[in-house]
C-alpha cells in the first residue's frame, strides 16, 4: 500500500498567501453554520406556524398545512435544491431575476437557495413534531383557556405552546442537528461549505483520508455540542414536578 | 413549458429509475442484516460488544449521508487495493452501495433496538424456561415478534432512503435524478426534466407512505 | 342568573341532550346528579359554550349563548369553571396559574392580579405553596387552586364538573369545605356531583339526569325527602349511591 500519511497535512500551505488547509476547513465549518442556523430560523418560524395551523379548528387551513406537508416532505432535499437553484430565479420578474443571476456572486446565490430550500424542507418536519406535541396535551387544556375567557390565539401562545414545546424538544433537537448534516447538499450547487472544502483539500492534497478523516471529526464534535447545548435547554426550561411527556 | 420532449426519454429514465430502486433495495436488505446484528449487539450483555455498537451508531448519525457516498467513493477503490494488493476497478454503483447499507444499517439498528425492546421481558424468559439458548431466543422469540411490530417504521425510513438515493449525484451515477438532468441539459429543457424528476418521486413516496399508513392502522388492530 | 331553554343537543346522529330546561337563580345551589352518560357533564359544558348545542337557549346574567354576536369570550370571563381533571397550566407557577387569565383576560395590572390571587390562595389554605408548579401538589390541593384561579376572575356564576372524582377518597373533604364555605357565602353555583352528602348540606335544588333528558328537577327537601314521589330511575340511582 503507497499511501504517504501525514497528518501535518492540514498545516501546510495552500499555496495562497499564508493559507493553510485548515483554513479551508475553518472556512467551510462556517459557511455551514451560516446556512444551518438562517434555515433553522425559517423552519422553527414556518414550522411552528404550520403546526399550528394543522391543529386549528378549521378544514381548510389544517388542510392547507397538510398538503404543504405532504408535498416538502415526499420529494428529495436534492430535487427540491435544484428546484430552487435552476427553476425559480427564472420564474421570477425580470429585475429580481437579473439581481439575482448577475448582482449577487455565486456563492451568495447558492446561499440564499440553499438557506431557502433547507428552511421550507426541515419547516415540514418541524410542522409534524408542532402538531404532535400540541395533540399530546390533556384536551382539557384548551377547555381550560377557553373557560377563563381566553381567546384562542392567546391560548395557543400562553398555554399550548409553551406546553408543546417543552414536550417536543427531543424530537426538535434531532431535526436541529438534521439541517447542520442536510446542509452539507450545499456543496452540489457550488457553495464551499465543510463537505466541498474537505473534497477540494482531499483532491488538492491527496491525502483524502486525513481529509476525510478530520471533516468527520468536525461534524461529529459540532453534533455533540449542539446536542448538549440542547440538553441544557431543555434543563433550563425544565417544570418543576412535571415529567415531559416524551422524556425518558 | 413544454413537456413533449419527455415521452421519446422515458425508456433512459426508465433505466435511472431501476438504478435508484437496486440502490434503495440493496441499501435497505443489507442496511436491515447489519443494523439487526448492531442492534443485538447493543443489547448485549457483553459490554465491548454493546460499546462497539453503540459508537458506530453514534458515529454515522452525526455525519452527513452526503459525506459518506462521497468519502466511500474515494476510498472504497484505496481499501481494496490495499486488501487484494492489486488495482480492482469498482464502479461507483457499489461504492454508493456500500455507503447506504452503512449508513442506514445505524438507522435501522436503532428502529429494530426499539421494536426488541418494545416486547415484554416476559416472553425472554418464557422461552429461556423452555431450555433455549439466548440466541435461540432472539431467533425464534423475539425477532420475529419485533420485526412485525417495527415493519411500518423499516419501511418509513426505506421511503427516506428511496428519496435519498438522489445523492449519487454527487459521484456521477446515473440514477432517476440524474439521467433526467443530464436528459434535461442535453434536449436544453432541464426546467421540464427536473419537474418531472420531482413529481415521479412524490407520486411514488406520497403512495408508498399511504400504503405504509395503511398497514400501521391494519398491524395496530 | 343562568336559564336554560329547551336544549338539545346532537353528536352527529346521536343524541346527548334531549329538550332540557331549567333555571338557576342568583345565590342558588343546584346540584346536577345521574348516572354516567346521562349527559350532566355536557349540560354544564353548554352553559359556558364549551360545548355548542343546536337547538334552544341559555341565557346568562342576560347574555344569550345561540347569539351568533355574543361575544364568548367576555361571557367565559365572567362564568368560573372547575374542571374534574383541574387543568392548572402545568408550565406556571400556582401565583401565574391564579394571575394570567387576570392580567391577559381582563386587563388587571400585575401587583393587582397577584394581590388579589394571593388573598384567594389564602382562603383556600393554599398560600405556602404560591412559588410551586402544579406537578408538586396533590390532586386536591391543585383542585383548591383551581376553585382559587376561578374565584379570582370575580364570577358572577361557578361551575363545577365532578369536582371530586378524579381525586383519591381521602382529598375529598378538603375540596368540599371549600365548596361549601362558597355556597354558603352567597355564590351562585351550578354542580355536577355525585356527592350527595354536599347536596345535603348545601343545595337548594337537585336535577336528576338520565339519558340526556332532565328527570327531576326539585328542591333539596323534596329530592331527599320522599322518595315514593321520585321516578323509578331517580330511585335506583339514589339506591345505588346511598347504600354506603
Amino acid at each position: 500500500m503507497n499511501y504517504n500519511w501525514d497528518w501535518g497535512v492540514f498545516f501546510r500551505s495552500t499555496g495562497i498567501g499564508e493559507e493553510t488547509y485548515l483554513d479551508w476547513f475553518v472556512a467551510g465549518l462556517g459557511w455551514t453554520i451560516a446556512v444551518a442556523l438562517a434555515g433553522w430560523i425559517i423552519a422553527l418560524l414556518l414550522g411552528t406556524l404550520l403546526g399550528i395551523l394543522r391543529t386549528v379548528p378549521n378544514r381548510w387551513l389544517a388542510g392547507i398545512a397538510t398538503c404543504y406537508v405532504e408535498i416538502f416532505r415526499n420529494v428529495p432535499l436534492l430535487v427540491q435544491l435544484f428546484l430552487w437553484y435552476f427553476l425559480v430565479p427564472d420564474l421570477l420578474p425580470e429585475p429580481l431575476e437579473l439581481w439575482f443571476k448577475q448582482d449577487l456572486s455565486p456563492a451568495t446565490s447558492a446561499y440564499l437557495s440553499v438557506v431557502v430550500c433547507l428552511g421550507l424542507f426541515t419547516a415540514a418536519r418541524v410542522c409534524e413534531q408542532v402538531r404532535t406535541g400540541i395533540q399530546a396535551l390533556p384536551r382539557g387544556q384548551l377547555a381550560a383557556g377557553h373557560a377563563l375567557g381566553f381567546r384562542l390565539p392567546q391560548i395557543y401562545k400562553d398555554i399550548l405552546l409553551p406546553q408543546a414545546f417543552r414536550i417536543i424538544i427531543p424530537p426538535l433537537t434531532s431535526e436541529f442537528l438534521n439541517i447542520f448534516k442536510n446542509s452539507s447538499v450545499a456543496s452540489l450547487i457550488g457553495l464551499m461549505e465543510l463537505l466541498a472544502q474537505t473534497k477540494q483539500a482531499a483532491e488538492f492534497t491527496a491525502n483524502l483520508f486525513e481529509a476525510f478523516t478530520l471533516a468527520t471529526l468536525i461534524y461529529f464534535t459540532l453534533n455533540m455540542g449542539l446536542m448538549l447545548l440542547m440538553r441544557l435547554v431543555e434543563k433550563k426550561v425544565a417544570v418543576p414536578g412535571l415529567i415531559a411527556v416524551g422524556g425518558k | 413549458m413544454d413537456f413533449s420532449a419527455i415521452l421519446p426519454a422515458l425508456p433512459g429514465l426508465w433505466e435511472g429509475m431501476l438504478t435508484t430502486l437496486q440502490l434503495m433495495l440493496l441499501g435497505v436488505l443489507g442496511g436491515v442484516l447489519l443494523g439487526t446484528l448492531l442492534a443485538v449487539m447493543r443489547l448485549s450483555h457483553n459490554r465491548l460488544l454493546a460499546n462497539l455498537a453503540a459508537t458506530y451508531v453514534n458515529y454515522f448519525r452525526s455525519i452527513p449521508l452526503l459525506l459518506v457516498i462521497t468519502w466511500f467513493y474515494f476510498a472504497v477503490p484505496f481499501l481494496l487495493r490495499a486488501i487484494t494488493g492489486e488495482d480492482t476497478p469498482v464502479g461507483a454503483f457499489t461504492s454508493c452501495v456500500v455507503a447506504f447499507l452503512m449508513f442506514e444499517a445505524a438507522y435501522f439498528c436503532e428502529i429494530v433496538r426499539a421494536g426488541i425492546q418494545s416486547i415484554p421481558k416476559g416472553q425472554m424468559g418464557a422461552a429461556q424456561a423452555l431450555g433455549m439458548t439466548h440466541g435461540q431466543c432472539m431467533r425464534l422469540i423475539i425477532l420475529p415478534q419485533a420485526f412485525r411490530k417495527m415493519t411500518p417504521l423499516l419501511l418509513q425510513q426505506s421511503i427516506i432512503l428511496f428519496q435519498d438515493t438522489s445523492l449519487v449525484y454527487a459521484v456521477g451515477l446515473m440514477d432517476f435524478l440524474n439521467a433526467a438532468r443530464s436528459r434535461g441539459d442535453i434536449i436544453g429543457q432541464p426546467h421540464e426534466f427536473l419537474i418531472f424528476a420531482g413529481l415521479v418521486y412524490f407520486t411514488v413516496s406520497f403512495a408508498a407512505s399511504l400504503l405504509v399508513k395503511r398497514l400501521q392502522k391494519r398491524l395496530a388492530v | 342568573m343562568i336559564s336554560i331553554q329547551n336544549v338539545y343537543k346532537w353528536y352527529g346522529d346521536f343524541q346527548v341532550l334531549s329538550n332540557c330546561s331549567t333555571e338557576v337563580s342568583k345565590g342558588e345551589v343546584v346540584v346536577v346528579c345521574g348516572p354516567s352518560g346521562s349527559g350532566k357533564s355536557t349540560l354544564i359544558k353548554c352553559v359556558n359554550a364549551l360545548e355548542p348545542f343546536q337547538r334552544g337557549d341559555i341565557v346568562v346574567d342576560g347574555i344569550s349563548l345561540a347569539d351568533p354576536k355574543t361575544n364568548l369570550p367576555k361571557l367565559r370571563s365572567r362564568v368560573g369553571m372547575v374542571f374534574q381533571h383541574f387543568e392548572l397550566f402545568p408550565h406556571l407557577s400556582i401565583t401565574e396559574n391564579l394571575t394570567i387569565a387576570q392580567i391577559k383576560v381582563l386587563g388587571r395590572g400585575k401587583d393587582e392580579a397577584t394581590e388579589k390571587g394571593l388573598a384567594l390562595l389564602e382562603r383556600v389554605g393554599l398560600k405556602a405553596h404560591a412559588h410551586k408548579y402544579p406537578g408538586q401538589l396533590s390532586g386536591g390541593q391543585q383542585q383548591r387552586v383551581a376553585i382559587a384561579r376561578a374565584l379570582a376572575m370575580d364570577p358572577v356564576v361557578m361551575l363545577f364538573d365532578e369536582p371530586t372524582s378524579a381525586l383519591d377518597p381521602e382529598m375529598v373533604n378538603e375540596v368540599l369545605d371549600v365548596m361549601v364555605q362558597l355556597a354558603q357565602e352567597g355564590m351562585t353555583m351550578m354542580c355536577v356531583t355525585h356527592e350527595m352528602g354536599f347536596a345535603r348540606k348545601v343545595a337548594d335544588r337537585v336535577i336528576f339526569m338520565d339519558q340526556g333528558q332532565i328527570v327531576e328537577d326539585c328542591a333539596k327537601e323534596a329530592f331527599f325527602g320522599d322518595l315514593s314521589a321520585r321516578s323509578e330511575r331517580a330511585r335506583q340511582f339514589l339506591a345505588k349511591i346511598l347504600q354506603h
